[in-house]
């Protein structure tokens, strides 16, 4: 497998990552703004107790993302910081104020007034970013950002601004609130406040439905490569009919409240459908003018990336095993209160 | 102002008010620690409380320091893409290893903040100090990307970009060893000298509040080892600036004729038009000495460099000045401390030197964005010395003024309202009214 390849693989898995867990934290701030119902202070209470440690962490994949990218692939940085410009920094504008609001909630003891406008700015910031984040996938993979050259010669609006990638903001919303329910439901230590985020993860769940569809329809004007793909590439046909079979278990699983695999099927269903982004555009790191080895880094700098991907990794996955580990949701609590 | 100036005011600001941040997510790490491992030690419950406080400063702090990090992983290219597009496989390597550093503080701190009930008190102290070594090291690889942009190698530059491209030797481009440790140390001495200020404020007001003398206790060795081990590191560092990139040196020195025997020029506000530096104080011989330690060396001036390659001058002297001026100072204050430590056996508490270290505590936050300035000015019109210039690398995207001055608006807030939380954290834990009648408690050090 050649070293552009291979990289262009960590990118993609950064971004499950970040799907996975980040992803969870925006819908987190999703489900603080819709907190409702006789236990919506419990409700909150238990996602500001799961984000606390967490959120940072889940953060960083992002960044890991960002760095592969430009440091791997350059050329696609450069473009994308270009044609993106106006999404990226509003997406940042959402991150700072997600992650500052959430804070300040936590360490400003003024009372509840001050704690509520924190709340709005965490959860407002959280419904947001995601929207922004969808639209930019949307412009990669839907083949309007255009290059000649080095110059990126399709304007700073118009490739982001499409229905098709409005349809992936929302599917990115849908399906970072979903995942939120889902590892909430787990995380919940009473029953009644599980079966909220049941609910609620159920409801997400076809709305993540309808999103998909939408994206897919959209995509046989507004993305061909990911319309052609259902049609022709076996791949991507297999990593799509997976993640209709992880999407219809999930659901099951919530059904007969199985939590913890709920949980397991969620994410894979998530991670398959970022997945599937990437293996729609592949060989594409921006449709359709950037490829994976048309800017990618030299050889060599690509192999030193991939060691200092390696010694990362050494260093990183035993430390998130232990902070999971410590943060874990306490068994006993979860046993007395399941009937 | 052009799109170019705003680029650059962006650039600027974001990384002037995460460097505070960061410089913080650095240091108190340590400081909580060594409180930490102080509690273990003398079993004075004061101890534990301080760190548990700083824990809650640090927890603040670098969440803006994380988020603030990440507009800035962001902007490199949305202000400078096409440097980013040219060496961003150049000068990856450090900031992926960055990247990991910055990943490990982030779950070790989850893990102290959090986690205090439910680990340990070995594996709490063991995440301190993780925290502490990701936080030096992420400052660490940061810093050589800096040394990489003052002093660009491990590539041949060619019209299409960069050729024969060896990472391993930009990661440690000349210099790199003055620069990162100069970086490091400002990060410890400008928390520590921001935290003795603020317990010397309290001890003012409430002479009494032991709680303060202890953190004193804590603040001030870290605050005076940095403060005299700084002046030698930035000797260094100025020398190695003199041989490696005279321009800048001519700058800071507003050094404009080649000359041997320069002298040291103290303050004052340098012409370009007139070549003159009014107001200064010279000292004979000075540079010369202090540069390359002859005092006949010659020194090359700015006029020995075409002039649309100078830097600005003006700025690049008084930040220079403001640096050196209030690195001198903490270094004396701290001479004057450990004087005062080393005849009466205990960390001084009278008001004149806690006045002194009131009115320093901000001085290493100073020193620090003044140093920064000095570097960042000293090297344009180059992003990348000699081989980019900072006008080439700016993203063609229009209107810049707006994001410009929608992150100026969102810093500024953010910066009041984190001033307003750690205000509320230092008053918690002030003394009840009594205690400040009534004085004297034990003194603890």
């Amino acid at each position: 497998m050649p070293t552009d390849a291979i990289l262009g693989f960590a990118v993609a898995g950064t971004f499950v990552l970040y799907a996975l867990f980040g992803g969870a934290d925006f819908g987190g701030g999703v489900w603080d703004l819709l907190a409702s119902g006789p236990r919506k202070a419990e409700q909150r209470a238990l996602i500001a107790r799961a984000l606390g440690p967490v959120w940072e962490v889940n953060h960083i994949w992002l960044i890991v993302g960002m760095v592969l990218l430009f440091a791997g692939f350059p050329r696609a940085f450069a473009v994308l910081s270009v044609a993106l410009h106006v999404p990226l920094t509003l997406l940042l504008l959402g991150i700072v104020f997600r992650g500052a609001a959430f804070t300040f909630r936590t360490y400003d003891t003024r009372g509840d007034t001050a704690q509520r406008q924190w709340g709005l700015v965490f959860s407002g910031a959280s419904v947001i970013a995601p929207v922004l984040l969808g639209l930019c996938v949307g412009a990669v993979v839907g083949g309007t950002i255009r290059v000649e050259g080095r110059v990126v010669v399709s304007g700073f609006f118009a490739s982001w601004l499409t229905p098709f990638s409005w349809a992936v903001g929302a599917l990115a919303l849908c399906l970072f609130a979903f995942l939120a329910a889902v590892y909430l439901t787990h995380e919940a230590p009473g029953s009644a406040l599980r079966e909220d985020f049941r609910r609620r993860a159920m409801g997400a769940g076809v709305a993540v439905f309808v999103a998909a569809l939408a994206v897919l329809l959209l995509a046989r004007d507004g993305a061909p490569r990911v319309w052609e793909g259902l049609l022709r590439s076996p791949f991507a046909l297999a990593l799509h009919a997976g993640t209709a079979v992880a999407a219809v278990a999930a659901f099951a699983l919530l059904w007969t409240r199985r939590f913890q695999w709920a949980r397991v099927a969620a994410a894979v269903q998530a991670g398959l459908i970022v997945l599937g982004w990437a293996a729609s555009q592949h060989p594409f790191l921006v449709v359709p003018d950037v490829t994976l080895h048309g800017a990618a880094a030299s050889p060599g700098a690509q192999r030193l990336l991939l060691v200092a991907l390696g010694v990362g990794t050494a260093v990183v996955v035993p430390s998130l095993v232990l902070l999971f580990r410590v943060f874990r949701p306490v068994p006993t609590r979860r046993a007395g209160s399941e009937a | 102002m052009t799109d170019l100036l705003y680029a650059r005011a962006q650039m600027g600001m974001s990384l002037a008010f995460h460097i505070l941040f960061a410089a913080a997510g650095v240091a108190l790490p340590v400081l909580m620690v060594l409180s930490d491992w102080k509690g273990r030690r003398t079993g004075d419950a004061d101890y534990p409380k301080l760190s548990q406080k700083l824990a809650k400063g640090t927890a603040i702090l670098f969440a803006v320091g994380a988020v603030s990090g990440t507009v800035l992983s962001f902007e490199l290219g949305l202000l400078w893409p096409e440097f980013m597009g040219q060496y961003g496989e150049v000068i990856g390597l450090p900031f992926s290893l960055e990247g990991v550093a910055f990943f490990t503080e982030a779950i070790f701190l989850g893990i102290y903040l959090y986690g205090r009930e439910r680990v340990s008190p070995g594996l709490h102290l063991f995440s301190g100090v993780m925290v502490a070594v990701s936080g030096a090291a992420s400052a660490f690889f940061v810093t050589l990307v800096n040394t990489f942009m003052n002093h660009p190698s491990g590539f041949t530059p060619s019209a299409s970009g960069p050729m024969d491209v060896q990472p391993l030797v930009a990661m440690f481009s000349p210099g790199w060893q003055y620069q990162t440790a100069h970086v490091l140390l400002s990060c410890y001495q400008a928390s520590a000298f921001a935290m003795a200020g603020i317990h010397a404020f309290v001890l003012l007001r409430y002479p009494g509040a032991a709680f303060h003398r202890k953190a004193l206790s804590v603040a001030l060795p870290l605050a005076c080892v940095t403060a005299l081990l700084q002046p030698v590191v930035g000797d260094l560092s100025a020398k190695h600036v003199a041989k490696a990139q005279p321009v800048k040196l001519a700058a800071m020195e507003g050094q404009f004729e080649t000359e041997r025997g320069a002298p040291l020029r103290l303050g004052g506000l340098p012409n370009v038009e007139t070549g003159e530096v009014p107001y200064a104080v010279d000292i004979p011989k000075g540079l010369s000495i202090l540069a390359f330690a002859d005092p006949d060396a010659e020194v090359k001036g700015l006029n020995a460099f075409p002039r649309d390659e100078w830097p600005p001058v003006a700025k690049v002297h008084v930040a220079f000045q403001v640096m050196v001026g209030t690195g001198s100072a903490m270094a004396l204050l701290a001479l004057v401390t450990l004087g005062w430590r080393w005849r009466k056996k205990a960390w001084p508490h009278g008001r004149k030197l806690m006045w002194a270290w009131l009115l320093s505590g901000p001085l290493g936050v100073v020193a620090m964005e003044a140093g920064w300035l000095v570097t960042e000015w000293g090297r344009q019109p180059w992003i990348l010395r000699g081989v980019m210039r900072t006008a080439d690398a700016v993203t063609p995207v229009p209107h810049l003024a707006a994001p410009f001055w929608t992150f100026t608006a969102v810093y500024l807030f953010l910066g009041v309202t984190v001033v307003f939380l750690l205000v509320r954290q230092v008053a918690g834990t002030l003394p009840s009214r009594d205690s400040r009648l009534t004085g004297g408690e034990a003194h603890a050090h």
